[in-house]
């Protein structure tokens, strides 16, 4: 699988690590939410058959993260509009 | 071995759906079969339908690596992965059926002063637990399984092993096909091509299934789908911690008996059994990513028979035959969901992640009786949804034994 690293270009997926899914933040008000709401936030994650926003990490390159968008039937990869973001 | 077993379209009938069943089990695979299995035999319930989007057995069923052991650290899963060992012993007979059940022993290779505490401490909890468990030094080792290599030169030496006795390996086709004969000789439907698309629902309480041959009532739904249980999940709203990754495994060319056991290494990732047939099956960590593709990167392969020839140097001249990958559902803590849901009369058995074929008789055993009780046997009492909220975590990441 070629991954497009928004700075370095398409690089071999052995060069990257993956950070799951994109657009997961942190709970607003740590400390008054209830357990359920914690555990959506730590374990809970989408695992979409299909498109997915997802992180990767240049490890073996520029070492910045990144998100871009997978299928995860077809792996076909198209870039994310805000690639730098969360 | 005996006589050639009769082909396996004339084991079971291929029946139209009906239009309502007592209870749908969607997905038949091993885990969903041997569900329909003991909800007959053990709970005189077969007014059961099994729903297949593809083919019986075509998943994970065919694409595993037949491994099967029990030794699990915490008490939770030794209770019901002994459970599912025990349940194996006796299977061939109780399904009249040569599985090809073999317990020539699992090695779990150790290769680091950490892994060794910890194998070690697990070796004492598997016993505590009543689970037969050894340490090996690496002579031992070397004398249980002579092609293993020892030497200390390697980057990775062996320093030992731990060794269940009891585990072994199975013909995953055969377990398959003895569950879907006996269940279909009781009355169950087994439905093939019938892919799930949506749940009927009554207020908070599932009433059927629609799918692609139409609507089916239910008295109840389990769903017994591995990597595609969050999709299905999705349908009713219901959300799992689970993810979906691809889990790749191989074969090579067929070999005279070569390999007495099952080697399993943590540290430098492969685990290889021979069938008997003769192909050395290998298998190695999931690929990190989420997919659905039932394929996985070259990368992974290519590690893994790097391991493989570091411990067996005899296998540098073998041929690759084949590589494939399956759809494994992870969940955070290693240990699978296996009960009720929030929403009335859905089941959901998911989570087992790498080691689902091991468990195969017991995790149907449990989650029958869970269906026909409408509660949790006391064996999986504790793999419930609500451990991600109540922090009551298994984690088995050790004992799990593949990289997650």
């Amino acid at each position: 699988m070629l991954i497009p690293c928004p700075w370095c270009g398409d690089r071999e997926d052995v060069e990257f690590k993956y950070g799951g899914a994109a657009q997961i933040t942190y709970p607003q008000d740590p400390d008054t939410i209830d357990d359920a709401t914690w555990a959506r936030y730590i374990f809970f994650r989408p695992n979409p058959k299909g498109r997915m926003a997802e992180r990767w990490v240049h490890s073996a390159g520029c070492r910045r993260w990144f998100t871009l968008i997978r299928d995860t039937v077809t792996h076909e990869i198209t870039p994310s509009a805000d690639p730098g973001g969360q | 071995m005996g006589e050639p077993h009769p082909h396996p379209e004339h084991l079971w009938r291929n029946p139209e759906p009906r239009r309502a069943y007592d209870v749908v089990i969607v997905g038949a695979g091993g885990h969903g079969l041997a569900t329909a299995y003991y909800l007959a035999k053990n709970h005189g319930i077969t007014n059961v339908a099994v729903l297949e989007r593809g083919w019986l057995a075509g998943g994970n069923m065919a694409r595993n690596t037949t491994v099967i052991r029990s030794n699990y650290l915490w008490e939770e899963s030794a209770a019901i992965y002994e459970h599912s060992l025990k349940l194996w012993e006796g299977l061939a007979a109780e399904l009249d059926y040569d599985i090809l059940f073999s317990q020539r022993g699992v090695l779990n290779l150790i290769h680091s002063l950490g892994d060794m505490r910890e194998a070690r401490r697990r070796v004492y909890a598997n016993r505590l637990n009543g689970i037969d468990a050894e340490w090996l030094s690496t002579d031992e080792v070397k004398a249980f399984c002579p092609i293993v290599n020892v030497s200390p030169d390697v980057r990775y030496p062996v320093m030992g092993a731990t060794l269940q006795r009891r585990g072994g390996i199975a013909k995953h086709d055969y377990v398959a096909w003895a569950f879907a004969r006996k269940a279909d000789e009781m009355g169950v439907d087994l439905i093939q091509n019938c892919e799930v698309t949506g749940f009927d629902l009554e207020g908070n309480r599932v009433v059927g299934v629609h799918t692609n041959r139409g609507l089916i009532a239910a008295g109840k739904v389990a769903l017994c789908a591995a990597g595609h249980s969050t999709v299905l999940a999705e349908m009713v709203g219901l959300e799992l911690p689970i993810q979906s990754h691809p889990l790749q495994a191989l074969v090579s060319e067929l070999l005279e008996p070569v390999l007495n056991c099952v080697v399993m290494s943590n540290a430098v990732h492969v685990y290889v059994s021979q069938a008997h047939k003769g192909e050395l099956v290998m298998g190695a960590g999931i690929d990190p990513y989420n997919s659905y593709a039932q394929r996985g990167s070259p990368h992974v392969i290519e590690y893994q028979l790097a391991a493989a020839l570091e411990l067996f140097p005899i296998f540098k001249r073998v041929h690759a035959l084949r590589t494939w990958a399956g759809i494994v559902d992870v969940a955070p803590d290693a240990s699978p969901i296996l009960g009720l849901t929030p929403i009335e009369h859905l089941f959901i058995n998911c989570g087992w992640g790498t080691g689902g074929f091991k468990a195969t008789p017991g995790a149907g055993w449990v989650y029958a009786h869970t269906i026909a009780n409408g509660q949790p046997h006391a064996l999986n009492a504790a793999f419930t949804l609500e451990r991600f909220s109540s922090g009551a975590l298994i984690d088995e990441h050790g004992a799990a034994a593949v990289a997650h």
